[in-house]
């Protein structure tokens, strides 16, 4: 029909009609298949959402916008819940039941894990909760999917950089601070708490998605693992308690229990009551190598999920 | 076709090339549910269908295609796979340009922001970046009429404020190609034509418009070309009124299907014992062709005889609207007591009915009592003719005068 020179009317087509035309057939294909595939389909999607960078923004921002649009505190409500967590457990755990006996600065010590923890948690949560939330786009626009965990990890960590400023500064003025290279360990700590957060956002967001159970179960492991990982009481009780062997192994090489020992080794300042496992940078190093593994199989995980997401939701 | 040159190559900007779709249902949709029916017996809760099975076309640059068929017959999901919103489970759809859908109008709309963040949101999701959206800010709340409200959240607009807000965003992001689903009936009349102004001066630009939509009068005014879908394959592809007239010949088949209510009952207390409809020239059954005579006839006859009799006929087409519609009492013709067999024959000369298949209703009165009612008498199929389209069909002369 359209094969000739004319548009539906039949006159000539007009000259930016001409000129779209021109630009059109100069432009390269984009396909819409089942992805399937190696490496190079991370590699695709990793670049799509690349692309889509602004919108990435644009929707971090609007989450923290919309979290808190119309209440009187606004973001200071972030920092409720960990504060109330952590004055509960000073009371019970480190003054009732006597943790703190051997921990000094036993409120700097919660706190970091706490904070870290808090992290992992909310990019978990948040990320398994992103594609069900926002299941009106996903049905109506296209966007690489990976952009909803990935964004709700944005939105965490910059509501965990609150926290995290407190900290610092509390730990500045404690005293507890470690002005050595120890300090340096809170950087693999954080790395390796985003990658495995994001890893299991990206995949648990997907399954959520055909199997909504997923979003409860989910804060039954995440007490779970709160509780399997140093943070209210120290490693150094564990290794009392349990002797060396495979049982500690498993228990120290849990990535999270690592990045936990890590933020204490860097926020606050250890004394030789509470001992660190032998080897740590060594650890930490195959967590992250394995926790990028892990990244790039949950991530091709949700490309042979996402394909069903618009009418699953 | 093309006797002077060519002024403009034009490219291809959609081919979907053997596209097929299989939706899973499945009856077990929590964990224990999924658990308890796992491997084996979780296949009878699962039901398998093919929404889509091996469409294959191409759209060229400056097209404005329709995508009709009945519900369900995968319209929808073809446009979202062209759309990349859903993907497909075999063959591949390519595209080129820029794609913008307008499947939901405001579906990237956070309730709680302000209009001004929900424009740049919805902006950037169209994939208009900011500086753009910078730019053409005014121009999109001039569009949409919201004025001041555009600092407000959008959870205080009116359904009305935050459709024309979000079609104004949609077509200020210089699509390519222009997805459109069923938006049309939305706003009020105003706006609609404001719409359709804007699809118009989209097709002149060379845009490519794909069209979702159950108003076949959209189809017919606005596409160059039809692809209609039948149970997820493809049953027609090209010229408008011709893909209409198809598809309301489909609607038509479901439609007798369904209702198996077949024209004449063989009781006893029938009055109605057959009924021809047909044109005079080709006799009762065939196509009618406009310009023909039209005859509707009945043969009635009961024991008792029929007294003060009266029939009532209406045609109509597969909306339900009436072309043709007639009274015999009104006409003032002798209606003597009918005992016996008899033919009773309505003529209408020259009956210009339009293109598509139309409905025969018949009623027969007692006096004022009505004896017998035939919903579905039978069918009158008008062919395509002419171009035609519409309910009813006149030929117009046509005269080129060159102005001095």
């Amino acid at each position: 029909m359209a094969s000739s020179g004319k548009n539906a009317a039949g006159a000539d087509w007009a000259p930016d009609a001409v000129e779209r035309f021109a630009r059109l057939s100069r432009t390269g294909w984009s396909a819409r298949e089942r992805k399937v595939g190696g490496i190079s389909v991370t590699m695709r999607s990793l670049r799509e959402v690349f692309a889509h960078r602004e919108v990435l923004s644009l929707l971090i921002r609007r989450d923290l916008k919309a979290r808190y649009k119309d209440s009187a505190l606004g973001m200071f409500w972030v920092l409720v819940k960990p504060l109330v967590q952590l004055a509960l457990y000073f009371v019970a755990i480190g003054l009732f039941l006597g943790a703190s006996r051997g921990i000094p600065n036993f409120a700097i010590y919660i706190f970091t894990g706490l904070t870290i923890y808090g992290l992992f948690s909310e990019i978990v949560s948040g990320g398994t909760q992103s594609i069900v939330m926002n299941g009106g786009l996903i049905k109506k626009v296209y966007l690489p999917r990976e952009i909803f965990p990935i964004a709700s990890t944005g939105s965490a960590l910059i509501n965990s950089g609150i926290q995290f400023a407190l900290l610092i500064v509390a730990s500045i003025l404690s005293g507890a601070f470690n002005y050595s290279t120890e300090a340096l360990f809170i950087v693999p700590s954080v790395l390796i708490i985003i990658i495995y957060a994001l890893a299991l956002g990206i995949l648990l967001s997907a399954v959520n998605v055909y199997l909504r159970d997923m979003q409860y179960l989910i804060e039954v492991f995440l007490m779970i693992f709160m509780w399997a990982s140093p943070i209210i009481y120290s490693w150094g009780m564990v290794a009392k308690i349990i002797g060396p062997g495979v049982l500690l192994e498993v228990y120290t090489d849990n990535p999270i229990t690592l990045a936990v020992l890590g933020m204490q080794r860097g926020f606050w300042h250890g004394t030789e009551v509470t001992a660190y496992p032998d080897m740590m940078l060594l650890r930490m190093g195959i967590a992250l190598v394995v926790g990028l593994i892990l990244l790039v199989v949950c991530q091709r995980a949700f490309n042979r999920l996402e394909g069903d997401f618009a009418q699953s939701l | 076709m093309a006797k002077k040159p060519v002024v403009a190559k034009i490219p291809q900007v959609v081919r979907v090339d053997n596209v097929s779709k299989k939706f899973t249902l499945r009856k077990d949709d929590s964990l224990k549910e999924r658990i308890v029916t796992f491997g084996r017996r979780g296949r009878k809760f699962r039901e398998e269908f093919w929404a889509l099975d091996g469409v294959n076309f191409s759209i060229d640059a400056g097209t404005t295609i329709g995508l009709i068929g009945h519900n369900g017959s995968g319209k929808s999901t073809l446009l979202k796979i062209i759309g990349g919103i859903i993907s497909p489970s075999g063959g591949r759809v390519e595209t080129r340009g820029r794609i913008a859908a307008l499947l939901e109008l405001g579906a990237g709309f956070h309730p709680d922001l302000t209009g001004r963040e929900n424009v740049y949101l919805n902006a950037s999701l169209l994939g208009i970046s900011r500086a753009e959206t910078d730019r053409r800010f005014d121009e999109i709340v001039a569009f949409s009429g919201i004025g001041d409200f555009i600092d407000t959240q959008v959870k205080f607009y009116s359904s009305g404020m935050f459709v024309r807000l979000a079609f104004s965003v949609a077509i200020h992001a210089e699509p390519d190609i222009l997805l459109v689903d069923e938006v049309l009936a939305v706003g009020d009349e105003a706006f609609q034509r404001q719409c359709l102004d804007k699809i118009r001066e989209f097709q002149e630009q060379g845009r490519t418009i794909i069209l979702v939509t159950h108003g076949l009068a959209h189809v017919t005014d606005f596409c160059d070309r039809v692809v209609l879908l039948d149970h997820g394959k493809l049953a027609f592809d090209g010229d408008p009124i011709e893909g209409v007239a198809k598809f309301r010949d489909l609607l038509e088949e479901r439609r007798l299907e369904t209702f198996s209510l077949s024209g004449i009952p063989d009781a006893e207390a029938s009055y109605v014992h057959d009924v021809q409809i047909g044109s005079v020239q080709s006799g009762p059954g065939s196509t009618f062709t406009p310009g023909e005579d039209l005859r509707v006839a009945l043969r009635l006859e009961h024991p008792d005889g029929i007294r003060d009799w009266n029939v009532r006929m209406s045609i109509l087409n597969s909306q339900g609207v009436t072309a043709i519609s007639a009274n015999v009492k009104g006409l003032k013709v002798p209606r003597k007591a009918l005992v016996g067999s008899h033919w009773v024959e309505l003529i209408f000369p020259g009956a210009q009915l339009g293109v598509g298949t139309f409905n025969v209703y018949l009623a027969l009165d007692s006096g004022q009592e009505t004896l017998q009612i035939l919903p579905r008498a039978g069918t009158l199929t008008v062919a395509p003719f002419m171009g035609a389209g519409g309910l009813v069909f006149t030929r117009p002369s046509v005269r080129v005068i060159a102005e001095k």
